[in-house]
């Protein structure tokens, strides 16, 4: 119970010194909304009129406590530019971040975990050692990369989907799945490369240990301990990788979403910010560091269920 | 069983994947049977929809489709009426007299009122949150509903050349909510949006005219630059507004590439009051040293115009040719007038250009190239463009800066006007009286020779002051699938979409 109060604390105030920050970054570098939003065109008094309709003469504090106030009660503010509530805006775009992140997590999950047991288990042969080389080079390419790539191959040469013809899930279900694919194959693809070698390399170093010789000498089978024993041991290490891999993809799937032309969190949050559209931007980064705390308090809960030696307090 | 259990799961897991990723592999694009192009554009229309309220030049050349004026320009630029049916301006330049289009409906269906012109013109004009919508709005004294057919514009001052702001769009006064419910006259209608997304409008079928060809048109936003060609020869898009010459070279035998003008002044605009651009030896001495056609030639294989002030080649009759010869590049004329000015071994200035922008970024590295021929260091500085807005254009806080100037509406003024002293956004600072006084003559003037007589004027004093230093009116390209014809190129900020049609539906 203590464990659970003293998380939601961290939450709140972790949110609370993200949300602060992004006002006062907004402060401190140059540009402003109204003068975004009139461009050339603007003459003083419309920028006056128009500062003051946003209540942006309000000293950054006063605005801060203010967004906050409303915020907490549920009210996101409106976008200045769509002039739309912000809500309205990033509730479509959540879902779409969040199923690039499932699906390439899924990726991760079912291409490292079967591969690591398996290059582990036959250290040193041939698929192994081919696994380690191939391993290297796709650690080496960043993700954006791998996208153009896969845009070139199986969008240009082979056809399998049509690049730019992103397709919005309440239009298309399969059609927005299906363009999915590519682009968090692109992700999951040099995390993958990562879990299998840290898995490789976690399951050796427990085969090393006491428990695994007193394991054998008892009679089981190699498959048995690897999998009644040393898996679960060995995971520890993945887990906390994973968890951080996932956090970071959906901080991180903003590049993924320019190269495939995705409009998701990744997309609003970057023209936002250079819109100045405070309230959106607000939103987003509150958004995105809730569910990075929220995936973390997972990775913390999985831990004590592999091992229940792990404890908090 | 355990192990088992797990094995299982994973190869649903994979089963259902795949099934669902190529299932989707297979679907077909078309929808239905109506006629549709999918447009691609590289910011979405993120502004108000309000058309008095929308201010981004990307979101008012969308608007245009979907709202009309009394008066609405041609692709040659002449004002046309549109939802006047003809209009007379006193010879005073005082009285707007408009006659109405009559049963012309609105995309909600109810017939337009001269009350609604009146609403529309009233709002543009209301000063009640300090400022008028619309700048220009201000000169007016009175909007009168003479009968239900006839509506006039009373201006405080006489102005021979307001037309171009009755371009302004009437709405239905009933309309509570236009930011978000855009209801006009135009040939299409709005559809839906999601930000950084999409933007669907479909054609209006009571439409007043000729109305347009196609039935839905999507806007498409391709942020990312990298995209556009990978996105046009894989077919998510039929059209991509303004690509680059690299790009127009790396699209497929699909498309034709349509080539046409931006419409703006591209420059080297100088702070006028740093030093030692306040020099008027120093500015002559770069505009000696920076050679447009060199710049067009790197650039974009030699295509632009040259322009040799603020005024570029759609204006006709308004744009000079002969100024482009005012500074023919001549390195030892420019060394000499650096060395009157005091500055034998030259100097440095730091060049502040809006990253988003690659045709100016291109052109400031050039110009920096140039310039080391005569000993001046010019230092590149990158800014986003909405920084620019605040530091440069509006804080006048810099020393030099390439951009390019467009015209709001198609009138010499939008031009000049920001060049005299009192202009708000007489960015470069710059001050002469007898350029204030002929540009003021200009403006009153009811006689038409005269009048372009005086801006001339204008033009030449701002050329021999060499206030910028002038480049060039870009090129500009826009990729077309071949299925599709009928664009044209206006000489303001404004796509008409009415005029695309679909190749074989024309041959029919």
């Amino acid at each position: 119970m203590k464990y659970f109060i003293k998380k939601l604390a961290g939450l709140l105030v972790t949110l609370l010194v993200v949300s602060f920050l992004v006002f006062a970054a907004f402060a401190v570098i140059p540009g402003d909304p109204a003068t975004a939003m009139l461009g050339t065109e603007a003459t003083p008094e419309r920028v006056e009129a128009l500062r003051e309709e946003l209540g942006l003469n309000a000293p950054v504090f006063v605005r801060y406590v203010g967004w906050a106030a409303d915020f907490v009660r549920g009210d996101f503010g409106t976008s200045y530019r769509y002039n739309m509530s912000v809500k309205e805006m990033i509730q479509d775009k959540v879902p779409v971040t969040l199923t690039l992140t499932a699906m390439s997590f899924c990726m991760i999950v079912l291409i490292a975990i079967p591969l690591g047991l398996v290059c582990a288990r036959h250290a040193g042969g041939w698929l192994d050692r081919s696994v380690i080389v191939i391993n290297q080079i796709i650690m080496a390419v960043p993700a954006f990369f791998s996208g153009i790539l896969i845009t070139l191959v199986f969008g240009l040469i082979l056809h399998f989907f049509v690049p730019g013809d992103y397709v919005s899930y309440q239009t298309n279900l399969p059609r927005f799945l299906g363009y999915m694919f590519f682009p968090a194959v692109a992700i999951a693809l040099p995390k993958a490369a990562m879990a299998v070698k840290l898995l490789r390399t976690s399951v050796l170093a427990q085969m090393k240990l006491d428990y695994v010789r007193t394991a054998y000498s008892r009679g089981n089978a190699t498959r048995e301990v690897l999998y009644r024993h040393v898996l679960k041991n060995a995971m520890i290490p993945v887990v906390t990788f994973l968890g951080m891999a996932l956090a970071d993809m959906i901080a991180g799937s903003i590049i993924i979403e320019q190269v495939f032309n995705i409009p998701g969190m990744g997309r609003i949050l970057l023209t936002s910010i250079s819109n100045r559209d405070y309230p959106v931007v607000e939103a987003v980064i509150v958004c995105i560091a809730f569910l990075v705390i929220i995936i973390n308090f997972i990775v913390d809960l999985i831990y004590q269920a592999i091992d229940p030696r792990i404890t908090f307090e | 069983m355990k192990t088992k259990a797990v094995k299982k799961i994973l190869l649903a897991l994979v089963c259902t994947t795949l099934t669902i990723a190529l299932g989707a592999c297979a679907g077909d694009r078309a929808d239905d049977d109506r006629s549709q192009i999918t447009i691609g554009i590289p910011q979405d229309v993120e502004d108000s929809l309000d058309p008095h309220k929308a201010v981004a030049a990307g979101t008012e050349e969308i608007l245009f489709n979907l709202y009309e004026g009394l008066v609405k320009p041609d692709s040659d630029g002449n004002l046309v009426d549109a939802l006047a049916e003809s209009h007379t301006i006193s010879d005073d330049g005082l009285v707007y007299t408009f006659t109405l289009r009559q049963n012309v409906k609105f995309h909600d269906g109810s017939v337009m009122t001269a009350d609604d012109v009146k609403y529309s013109l009233d709002r543009c004009a209301d000063t009640s949150s300090g400022a008028p919508l619309v700048a220009a709005f201000s000169a007016i004294e009175s909007v009168n509903i003479l009968d239900e057919r006839t509506v006039e514009v009373v201006l405080t001052e006489p102005d021979k050349e307001f037309l171009p702001y009755m371009t302004a769009a009437i709405i239905p006064q009933a309309n509570e909510t236009p930011e978000k419910n855009p209801i006009g006259t135009g040939p299409y209608k709005y559809v839906s949006r999601a930000p950084q997304e999409n933007f669907v409008m479909e054609k209006f079928d009571d439409y007043w005219g000729e109305g347009a060809h196609i039935d839905l048109v999507t806007l498409k936003v391709i942020a990312n630059s990298d995209t556009i060609v990978t996105s046009l020869n894989g077919g998510a898009i039929d059209m991509f507004l303004r690509i680059t010459l690299a790009q127009s070279e790396q699209v497929s035998d699909d498309y034709q590439v349509l080539e046409g003008t931006m419409n703006l002044v591209q420059a080297m605009y100088l702070n006028n009051k740093a030093k030692p651009f306040d020099d008027i030896r120093v500015r002559q001495a770069l505009c000696y040293a920076v050679d447009p056609a060199g710049i067009m030639e790197i650039n974009s294989n030699g295509k632009g115009t040259q322009v040799g002030s603020s005024m570029f080649p759609a204006f006709g009759k308004y744009y000079m040719e002969e100024l482009n010869d005012l500074y023919e590049t001549d390195l030892d004329k420019a060394r000499e007038l650096l060395a009157d000015a005091g500055y034998p071994d030259g100097f440095s200035f730091t060049l502040t250009v809006p990253s988003n922008y690659p045709q100016h970024v291109n052109c400031a590295q050039v110009i920096v190239e140039q310039l080391k021929e005569i000993g001046v260091e010019a230092k590149i500085q990158l800014v986003e463009w909405e920084s620019w807005l605040s530091t440069v254009y509006t804080d006048r806080n810099y020393e030099a800066t390439v951009v390019g100037l467009d015209a709001s509406s198609l009138t010499p003024a939008a031009m000049l006007r920001r060049f005299t002293g009192a202009a708000s956004n007489n960015f470069i600072n710059y001050q002469s009286a007898d350029y204030d006084e002929a540009f003021e003559k200009a403006l009153t003037s009811v006689d038409d020779a005269e009048k372009t007589q005086y801006y001339k004027e204008c033009e030449r004093i701002l050329a021999q002051d060499a206030a910028n230093v002038y480049i060039q009116d870009l090129p500009c390209f826009v990729a077309l699938n071949k299925k599709y014809g009928g664009y044209e190129f206006y000489p303001l900020y404004v796509q008409n979409f009415a005029s695309l049609y679909l190749v074989e539906e024309q041959s029919n």
